[in-house]
């Protein structure tokens, strides 16, 4: 009734002034970029947050005083570096802080710990593997080589391989292009990745088990994959395309958390314009003869907009937000059998003081950065093995991360909040469920690190736990995927989310996907919100002939 | 053997990596642990303490002190009332710069300056019949920097006026009963104050702040740090970005007051009669225009910068550490235009950065110029224009 309405009562005219013509579902950090894009490129622009504040997954929040617990999403890597300078984020506070060590205890006391210092890092190296340490530097420069080979793909559109249109054909070309220009080592090892186990992989260089368990922890995160599980090689790839400050790899805490984060994405939005409702859940984007016209919020608001775009995980983009019956089957199936399936929880602690690991006294520096309990292959392995048969690991792979060592305003001063994240804890547990589990899963993870960290339980002051039903229910990825919609090579580039939707637009005119599960994926990247609103102004700049 | 300054038991208990620097014939720890960065962002966004021993000190003393002052140093002395800094420049003759500092008006007839090289004889041989007494007091009087967001709060637990000294002001206390001198001032363009203590009292005030201080991520930093600190605040190094035209062989080695981007500190110049050295030739070159160079920030184009390396093969390098050398700026004709002379890039603007000194007209905020480095051993010129210095600037800053 609003849309192309020009009757001048006062009523129509207020409900004209209350239209958009962007509106994005979610201000998750994809949905927060789109929206700063959207209106910087000069959209009249809405961001509709359910909750009663924004970042999604991406947020940091006071739960007990004076302690900020990073309930999700817990550190910086792959954000893309142009939407830094291209949204200005460092004039909202943007503030990627180093986290200078990384740190791997084993089983028998001794330790793998890594410092900024190359020389002394190789030398670490050396002391579990002398062969290890001049692998190492091979390892570290053909991984260096597949990301910069991989790394123009997160900032481009995939091409439409099903598609006829010249553009595409150039874009594909342009791929094959950039692919011819690879050399033969470079390229081989990108497919190796793309297709095989980090433990494969990593067993051509290495034989230290720390070594290995250390670079295959991130083979594993997120997904529904042990490091011997073909696809494994994909993930690890995938973590390694990160940067901070223009190393490959490295991770950073920024300023506040991710939850800080997201409020400088905020502010960046609010700053071109864009406004942002809080509290205002959609249940449906409203359409009209194929076309988008607006969503309705479960108060029964109707809002118009010319362009609605979804950042929800692919499940609801499709499935919940609008009716399957206007999509086509084939695409209502492949959204069906999409593979979410989220094992990963989160246990975070406050923390009366620093733990103390008995192989280095009383050294509380090891803690200024990871802490990966992750001692072998062998032992994600197994850790994955009780995931296969639907129950969580008896001695999970944590990453853990005292986040007031880096920003001390997370914590009072000498107390500390400790960020585990934790696999596998699968979504589906078999004859059981989380409810039920929870606080039990929650004990594993505290003894076992009890069992490197000796009297840590007499330093927790609170616990909370965050499993993939918590996930799902809070923020509202499915099956608590977090990253909405599972790393697997089917799943990814043409076929994120699903083949031919790769492209941000929907079966439905004017309704657009930004989240994570298009591409390149998840992990707080931002590339689907930047990319999805460079399609959108491209669409309204061809429509009105510009 | 080198001095070591009078924390030096305490900083070199600190220093992980056992390596010094020297600074002004002092060890000086470059870094305390393996990574500046990490100490960087101490100071960045908690606090961080510098040992500032090294400085050279002087006392400048007597009923003529001011009187003295107002002809050596080219900043009019007079505007800074006792309690108060100000940060300064004295010339020659010919309106080159001899050096900066800081002098801090600490009571009436009683100046302390701080200077990079020593001064002493060039102060003492200009007393002539003044009342006045030159003492150079760099071994008598240790210096510590407590700079960052969280200094000035940490600070007031120990030194409670320190919460109403405004920039650039000083105040007196006691810290671990020992007196102390804390001055608003610092290195690092961030919040911050610097603590001046008598040599024998050293230790123990070391010792009371670190304790006061201690669980609130506050990090002893190193000259490493410093130096990435300093250009982001746009703070000038003598022997970096300019050179003491003292030592000078030919005048493009040396600066004017006006072309190092000072020219803030002669505002009315013209109306006080004030005679220093290197007045004439000062008014000279503002009335006649003749400066060769402006001080300008540079923030270089990330996306041009990108550009020339993926061009190449290269991931784009971000290294934090600054370059101290003379890399040349172009205009847009690709002619000449000026030089940088400290570039690095910032942590915290999340942008390459330089100090360079172009062409007076091509000073505007804004212009574009080209700076020029080699790629692949090849010349490459990226895009960067002026920016205001300073280019990291945060309100805590004065406020």
């Amino acid at each position: 009734m609003w849309r192309g309405c020009h009757s001048i009562t006062q009523n129509e005219r207020w409900r004209d002034m209350d239209r958009y013509d962007a509106i994005v579902i979610g201000g998750g950090h994809n949905g927060l970029v789109n929206g700063a894009y959207l209106a910087r490129g000069g959209l009249k622009t809405l961001i509709l947050e359910r909750r009663r504040l924004v970042g999604g997954a991406a947020i940091t929040e006071e739960l007990r005083p004076g302690f900020w617990f990073t309930t999700f999403s817990y550190a910086l890597s792959l954000l893309r570096p142009q939407i830094i300078h291209e949204l200005e984020l460092t004039k909202q506070g943007f503030l990627p802080l180093l986290m200078p060590n990384r740190f791997a205890p084993m089983d028998d006391g001794d330790y793998l710990l890594f410092t900024r210092d190359h020389d002394e890092n190789l030398r670490e190296i050396a002391r579990h593997s002398r062969h290890d340490a001049d692998a190492y530097e091979q390892y570290s420069h053909d991984l260096d080589m597949v990301c910069q080979a991989i790394k123009p793909l997160l900032d481009t559109v995939p091409p439409d391989i099903f598609s006829d249109d010249p553009e595409e054909l150039v874009a594909l070309a342009a791929l094959g292009s950039h692919l011819r220009k690879l050399d033969r080592r470079t390229l081989h090892n990108a497919v190796r990745l793309l297709t095989g186990s980090a433990a494969d992989f990593l067993d051509d260089y290495f034989e230290s088990d720390i070594l290995k368990g250390y670079l295959a922890s991130t083979s594993i995160i997120g997904s529904n994959v042990g490091p011997r599980s073909q696809g494994s090689g994909l993930v690890l790839l995938f973590h390694s395309l990160g940067e901070h400050d223009g190393e490959f790899g490295t991770w950073a805490f920024h300023k506040g958390g991710n939850g800080g984060f997201t409020q400088v994405l905020a502010r960046a939005a609010q700053a071109f314009g864009a406004e942002i409702r809080l509290e205002a859940p959609v249940v449906r984007v409203l359409t009209r003869d194929g076309e988008a016209t607006g969503v309705a919020l479960e108060d029964g608001t109707e809002i118009g907009a010319d362009v609605v775009v979804s950042g929800l995980d692919p499940r609801r983009t499709f499935l919940e937000l609008v009716d399957p019956r206007e999509l086509p089957d084939d695409l209502v199936e492949e959204i069906r059998r999409l593979k979410f399936r989220g094992v990963s929880s989160k246990v975070n602690f406050a923390l009366d003081g620093l733990p103390r690991y008995p192989g280095l006294g009383d050294r509380g520096d090891i803690f200024r950065g990871f802490t990966n309990i992750g001692p072998s292959i062998d032992y994600l392995e197994h850790a994955f093995d009780e995931a296969k048969y639907g129950w969580y690991s008896q001695s999970p792979y944590i990453d853990a991360a005292i986040q007031s060592t880096i920003d001390p305003d997370m914590a009072p001063p000498s107390k500390h909040v400790l960020s585990c994240f934790v696999q596998y804890t699968p979504y589906e547990l078999r004859e059981s469920d989380w409810d039920a589990e929870r606080q039990r899963m929650a004990d594993q993870v505290q003894a076992t690190l009890e069992r490197y960290f000796p009297r840590f339980a007499d330093l927790i002051l609170q616990r909370e736990v965050q499993t993939p039903l918590d996930i799902e229910r809070t923020v509202g990825l499915s099956e608590g995927n977090i990253f909405a919609g599972e790393f697997l090579v089917p799943q990814m580039f043409f076929f994120r989310p699903a083949p031919g939707w790769s492209q941000y637009r929907t079966p439905i005119a004017g309704y657009y996907q930004c989240g994570s599960g298009t591409h390149p994926g998840g992990c707080v990247m931002g590339a689907p919100g930047r990319l999805a609103a460079g399609q959108i102004l491209k669409d309204r700049s061809r429509a009105t002939g510009d | 053997m080198m001095h070591t300054t009078p924390f030096h038991d305490r900083t070199s208990a600190l220093n992980e990596t056992g390596l010094w620097n020297h600074w002004a014939g002092h060890l000086s720890a470059n870094r305390y642990q393996i990574s500046d960065k990490f100490e960087y962002f101490a100071v960045r966004n908690a606090a961080g303490i510098f040992d500032t021993s090294p400085l050279f000190k002087y006392r400048i003393a007597g009923a003529d002190a001011e009187r003295f002052l107002s002809g050596i140093l080219a900043r009019d002395v007079r505007a800074c009332p006792p309690q108060q800094a100000q940060y300064t420049t004295w010339l020659d003759e010919r309106g080159f710069v001899l050096e900066d500092g800081v002098v801090q008006h600490r009571a009436r007839d009683d100046y302390l300056l701080t200077a990079a090289e020593p001064n002493y004889a060039y102060l003492a041989d200009r007393v002539g019949r003044l009342r006045v007494s030159i003492e150079d007091v760099s071994l008598h009087i240790g210096a510590l920097a407590i700079q960052g967001p969280r200094s000035r709060d940490l600070l007031a637990r120990l030194v409670p006026a320190v919460t109403e000294v405004p920039f650039f002001g000083i105040t007196t206390g006691t810290i671990g009963s020992r007196p102390v001198t804390v001055s608003r001032t610092g290195y690092t363009g961030d919040l911050g104050y610097e603590i001046w203590v008598e040599t024998p009292d050293a230790l123990t005030v070391w010792d009371a702040l670190w304790d006061a201080v201690e669980g609130y991520g506050v990090l002893p930093y190193g000259l490493a740090a410093l130096r990435m600190l300093r250009i982001e605040a746009g703070l000038l190094l003598l022997a970096v970005d300019f050179d003491s035209s003292r030592f000078a062989f030919n005048d493009a080695h040396r600066s004017t007051p006006i072309e190092l981007g000072w020219s803030w500190m002669f505002k009315g110049l013209a109306d006080d009669d004030r005679s220093f050295i290197g007045r004439c030739a000062l008014l000279r070159e503002m009335s006649e225009k003749t400066s060769r160079w402006r001080m300008a920030g540079l923030v270089v184009d990330w996306e041009d910068y990108d550009r020339v390396y993926r061009a190449a093969g290269l991931i784009p390098p971000k290294e934090h550490t600054p370059v101290h050398e003379d890399w040349m700026v172009y205009d847009d004709e690709r002619q000449r235009v000026g030089f940088a002379t400290s570039f690095m890039y910032s942590p915290i603007l999340q942008r390459h950065i330089a100090l360079a000194r172009v062409r007076p007209d091509l000073a505007k905020v804004g212009t574009r110029v080209h700076l020029e480095f080699t790629v692949d051993h090849h010349y490459q010129q990226v895009a960067a224009h002026v920016a205001r210095l300073p280019l990291y600037n945060p309100e805590r800053k004065m406020a």
